[in-house]
């Protein structure tokens, strides 16, 4: 109990930012470069924490809370989310509830400080930040309660523990549909392709990294790695209803390694074969991820 | 429940503003007299309710009179109790705030009428709550929202303000119009003006769903519920701050109180009443946010935000009266408490918000928000306690608002696993509706606190901004500390929503599961408590880290290279909600005003958006011109001598004698 609770911080901790070398790496692979070393977030880290911070003369106290709440709320929801199928440090009954909304708190702070710069762009990256959010949450929920259906249990440790998944074809379909639909808000939610860009220079397409545009050092460090967290989380609930098997012990945690590298194969491969989309279209598309998981949920229902 | 304590603490509060009346216009002491009879009256009042609550049962007691034919008879429950608390506790901090906000000296011409009207409001209110007769509910009824139209109408002399004013006397009307009809058939079923439950089997179905849809008519529009809200926003914008915060805070809630109180009138009720107000409460959750969204008025957008959150409110009762019909406990117990409490928590956030907006307005004199920006720096306070409320009222954690929502999403999950869910959408869109209303909610208010307290001035009128002295702050931080205390620490509060709970049951209900065992208050505490240490040690942290290391001393934000930034240039309140305003213009109907570019080098040219008062604009007012058009022969009767009215009252006379 207490080994997989410390397992399971360390992972949420350090192996986080592994995830974004891996999808460097597959971009670079299909692209035929070399690309980064796997490690680079891990330098890239290492050095913003020794920098020092460059302050507009705009900004007050919010500017510094936003990164750190945004990071707090990041690692607090991590704790709720069960990672392979081993019970979440922190499980209760409607742990998912607080994991929406304290990925919400994080989201505000993490706007207020962006509009805290008194600029234009990245007012407009917490502006799209905060919309494109708000679609994703039903898609997140119709999920949940399908899963809450499936297994007749309120907490996302029990949900996907396994022996409830163990179900006819006729619920698998469901899981496939909540899978796709919880696939799309990861790639929202990370801002990745085809939402967002996470390479791009310019500043008036950008929606997340548009919003840190002004942050630098330890605090952008925080970003970072909040941001690597959030995509090792998210990814843990997809691969969790991806997956519903269930080795016991150790085993499960190389199991649950090697599904992330999976996932984020399979991110990187999305980002090398698909263009972002036009923005007016993006709500379009995370209201289809609503459908999909409304409908996985519905198919439940009879 | 000591029956002096409360009449006295009614007394003093309906009183308060009567003293007043004799001082010179000019002189400061009848609002000191008042905000002392208030104070006094207002901690009378709740040391009543806490006694009451130890008390836990139901009391009732009876004055020997009578008003307009009615027994002055009262029925304090732990129900009851739970909306007197806030109405006491609510309007005592309002009325402090007046003090600097209201001055008299400040305002010679209104202050008094407003003290006046205030004190009756409060009394008003306090007292539908308590009423146990009908016709001294609907009395008590008149007093509150006939103050309320007064105070609505302080400012009568702006145009703005009288239309306000006028619109909310029309909804109150049709609201007091459809009670008499509610009362008159619940007399005509009973055979007494005494409100206590129908036994099973005492009314016939269509006799009872015809009291519960008036019930909601008349109750929804009072409460603003989502179609019946339109009187809301304008009576809201056009108050003064304090009174919104009071029409807001605790008015809307009395409507909801009266919906809970025609509910419990029947024990089995059937289960489409419960969907009802369940499709009713999404409804209103969502598109209130919506609404919020399109606004540029910073109190109409507050006002917005109080028709999504009874349609919250909306919800958990909706669940619960499901739950009643269902025979669930939990369901009941869940629903009930969780709109209980966030009756408590809109009353609150909402007058925090409203309070700490009335500060923002007095110093910058203007509304608009787009005319505000940087004032978290000229006033600090202020801007944390505005911030605070926002959190709140987003629902995020350790605050209160995400208590009480969690009890109803719990609520919602466990309808999941009930049989009879298919034929029920409500049930299942609970959930979902909820949290998009959540995640609206958070546009929303980066919004407003990001283009109000952060940033750049955008106008000189924001630059120069005071904070406000102790008298406007105090209130705030009160009402600010108590939504961190039911955040951190809602143990301490449910045994009052459980003993509501079990009031609102119909008698010889098996007693239910205990709210500590659906929700793990502990746990909110613990990491309430660790995700607030947790914040100010890692603030400590990148301070000092700041300071530690020299950085170029004051740059510019980041602008692309353009060497003269000006704080016009700052993201507006309008192009922040533009993508969202977008996708629901479908409700909104937002208005803008084409801009073509035609020649090389086009002149200056203006562009406008905003959102309508569309529900009011294209349903309700059609609806009036056709009435209007409908009864126009009724003119001829209008004829413009007393005498022919009189007359006409005596004929009436001899028609009902005749038809007798």
């Amino acid at each position: 109990m207490i080994l997989n609770a410390v397992i399971h911080v360390s992972m949420v901790l350090f192996l986080s930012p592994l995830l974004l070398g891996v999808i460097n790496k597959t971009k670079a692979f299909v692209a035929g470069r070399v690309g980064p070393p796997l490690f680079q977030a891990y330098c890239d880290l290492a050095k913003l924490f020794r920098k020092g911070m460059v302050l507009s003369r705009t900004t007050s106290w919010m500017f510094l809370a936003g990164p750190w709440v945004g990071w707090v709320s990041v690692f607090a929801a991590s704790l709720v989310v069960p990672l392979g199928h081993h019970r979440a440090p922190l499980a209760f009954q409607g742990d998912m509830i607080f994991l929406a909304y304290v990925l919400a708190l994080g989201r505000f702070f993490t706007a207020s400080a962006a509009l805290d710069t008194g600029s234009s762009f990245e007012g407009m990256g917490a502006a799209r930040e905060v919309s494109f959010s708000s679609f994703a949450e039903p898609a997140l929920f119709f999920g949940f309660m399908a899963l809450a259906r499936l297994s007749q249990t309120y907490s996302l440790s029990e949900m996907v523990l396994g022996e409830n998944f163990k179900v006819g074809p006729e619920k698998i379909a469901s899981l496939i549909l909540v899978t796709i639909a919880w696939f799309i808000v990861l790639l929202a939610e990370n801002s990745r392709i085809p939402f967002d860009d996470p390479n791009t220079h310019l500043e008036l397409t950008m929606v997340h990294e548009v919003m840190v545009l002004d942050h630098s050092g330890p605090a952008l460090g925080l970003i970072l790695h909040g941001a690597s967290m959030k995509l090792l989380l998210m990814g843990a609930l997809v691969m969790d209803v991806a997956f519903p098997w269930d080795p016991s012990g150790l085993a499960d945690w190389f199991m649950f390694i090697l599904e992330m590298a999976l996932l984020a194969v399979l991110i990187g491969v999305v980002e090398s074969f698909m263009a972002r989309l036009r923005l007016k279209f993006v709500p379009n598309l995370l209201v289809s991820a609503c459908l999909l998981s409304a409908f996985g949920f519905i198919l439940l229902v009879r | 429940m000591s029956h002096c304590l409360f009449l006295t603490s009614v007394g003093l509060v309906a009183f308060s503003g009567v003293p007043g009346l004799f001082f010179n216009r000019r002189s400061m002491w009848g609002q000191f007299i008042s905000i002392l009879f208030f104070c006094a009256g207002s901690l009378a009042g709740l040391a009543a309710v806490l006694q009451s609550f130890l008390q836990g049962a139901a009391e009732e007691w009876a004055l020997p009179l009578s008003v307009c034919g009615g027994n002055v008879s009262f029925r304090v429950d732990p129900l009851a109790s739970i909306f007197l608390a806030g109405i006491f506790l609510v309007s005592a901090m309002g009325s402090l705030f007046g003090l600097e906000y209201w001055r008299q000296t400040r305002h010679p011409e209104s202050g008094r009428k407003l003290r006046f009207f205030y004190g009756f409001l409060t009394a008003g209110m306090a007292l539908v709550v308590a009423a146990h007769d009908s016709l001294f509910f609907l009395f008590s009824w008149e007093v509150m929202a006939l103050s309320a139209f007064f105070l609505v109408s302080t400012e009568d002399e702006k145009k703005e303000t009288r239309q306000a004013g006028w619109v909310y006397f029309v909804a109150t009307h049709f609201s007091t119009l459809f009670l008499f009809l509610f009362f008159a058939l619940l007399r005509q079923a009973r055979g007494s003006f005494e409100l206590v439950p129908f036994q099973a089997g005492e009314l016939p179905a269509p006799e009872a769903d015809g009291l519960f849809l008036l019930a909601l008519l008349a109750f929804g529009l009072k409460a603003g519920l989502f179609p019946l809200h339109v009187w809301l926003p304008a009576a809201h914008a056009n108050a003064p701050s304090h009174v919104s915060a009071v029409l807001s805070g605790v008015l809307l809630k009395v409507g909801v109180y009266g919906l809970m109180r025609a509910c419990w009138l029947f024990p089995h009720p059937p289960d489409w009443w419960g969907s009802l107000l369940i499709g009713m409460g999404l409804v209103s959750c969502v598109l209130g946010v919506a609404f919020a969204l399109g606004q540029h008025d910073l109190k109409r957008l507050l006002a917005y935000h109080s028709v999504e959150n009874i349609g919250i409110i909306f919800l958990g009762l909706g669940l619960a009266l499901w739950g009643r019909s269902q025979a669930r406990p939990e369901l009941v117990l869940l629903g009930l408490s969780g709109a209980l409490l966030h009756v408590w928590n809109h009353g609150l956030f909402k007058s925090l918000l409203f309070l700490a907006a009335g500060s923002v307005i007095h110093s910058t004199h203007t509304r608009e928000i787009d005319q505000m920006g940087g004032l978290g720096k000229k006033m600090p306070r202020t801007a944390l306690l505005f911030l605070v409320g926002a959190a709140a009222i987003c629902g995020l954690p350790p605050l209160n608002g995400f208590i009480s929502e969690f009890l109803i999403y719990i609520g919602f999950f466990k309808a999941l696993n009930l049989p009879g869910l298919g034929g029920n959408w409500g049930l299942w869109m609970g959930a979902p509706a909820l949290a998009l209303t959540g995640g609206l909610a958070v546009a929303c208010f980066t919004k407003v606190y990001g283009v109000v307290f952060l940033g750049e001035p955008r106008t000189a009128a924001a630059a120069n901004a005071k904070e406000g002295g102790k008298a406007v702050l105090l209130p705030l931080l009160l009402l600010g500390s108590l939504c961190f205390w039911i955040g951190l620490f809602p143990q301490t509060v449910a045994p009052f929503l459980e003993a509501a709970s079990k009031s609102w049951a119909p008698p010889g209900t098996a007693p239910g599961p205990s709210l500590s065992g659906l929700a793990p208050f502990g746990l909110f505490s613990a990491v309430g408590l660790s995700l607030l240490s947790l914040f100010f040690i890692g603030k400590n942290g990148l301070d000092r880290r700041f300071k530690s290391r020299k950085a170029p001393s004051p740059v510019l934000t980041w602008d692309c290279g353009y060497l003269r930034p000006s704080p016009s240039m700052q993201y507006s309140a309008s192009s922040y909600a533009q993508t969202l305003v977008d996708f629901f213009k479908w409700a909104l109907v937002p208005q803008k005003n084409p801009v073509r570019l035609k020649e090389t080098f086009p002149k200056p040219v203006s562009f406008h958006s905003r959102v309508p008062e569309t529900v009011l604009e294209r349903v309700f007012l059609p609806v009036v011109k056709g009435l209007q058009w409908v009864f126009q022969w009724s003119r001829y009767l209008q004829v413009g001598y007393l005498q022919a009215y009189v007359a006409y009252i005596f004929l009436t006379l001899v028609f009902f004698i005749l038809w007798r």
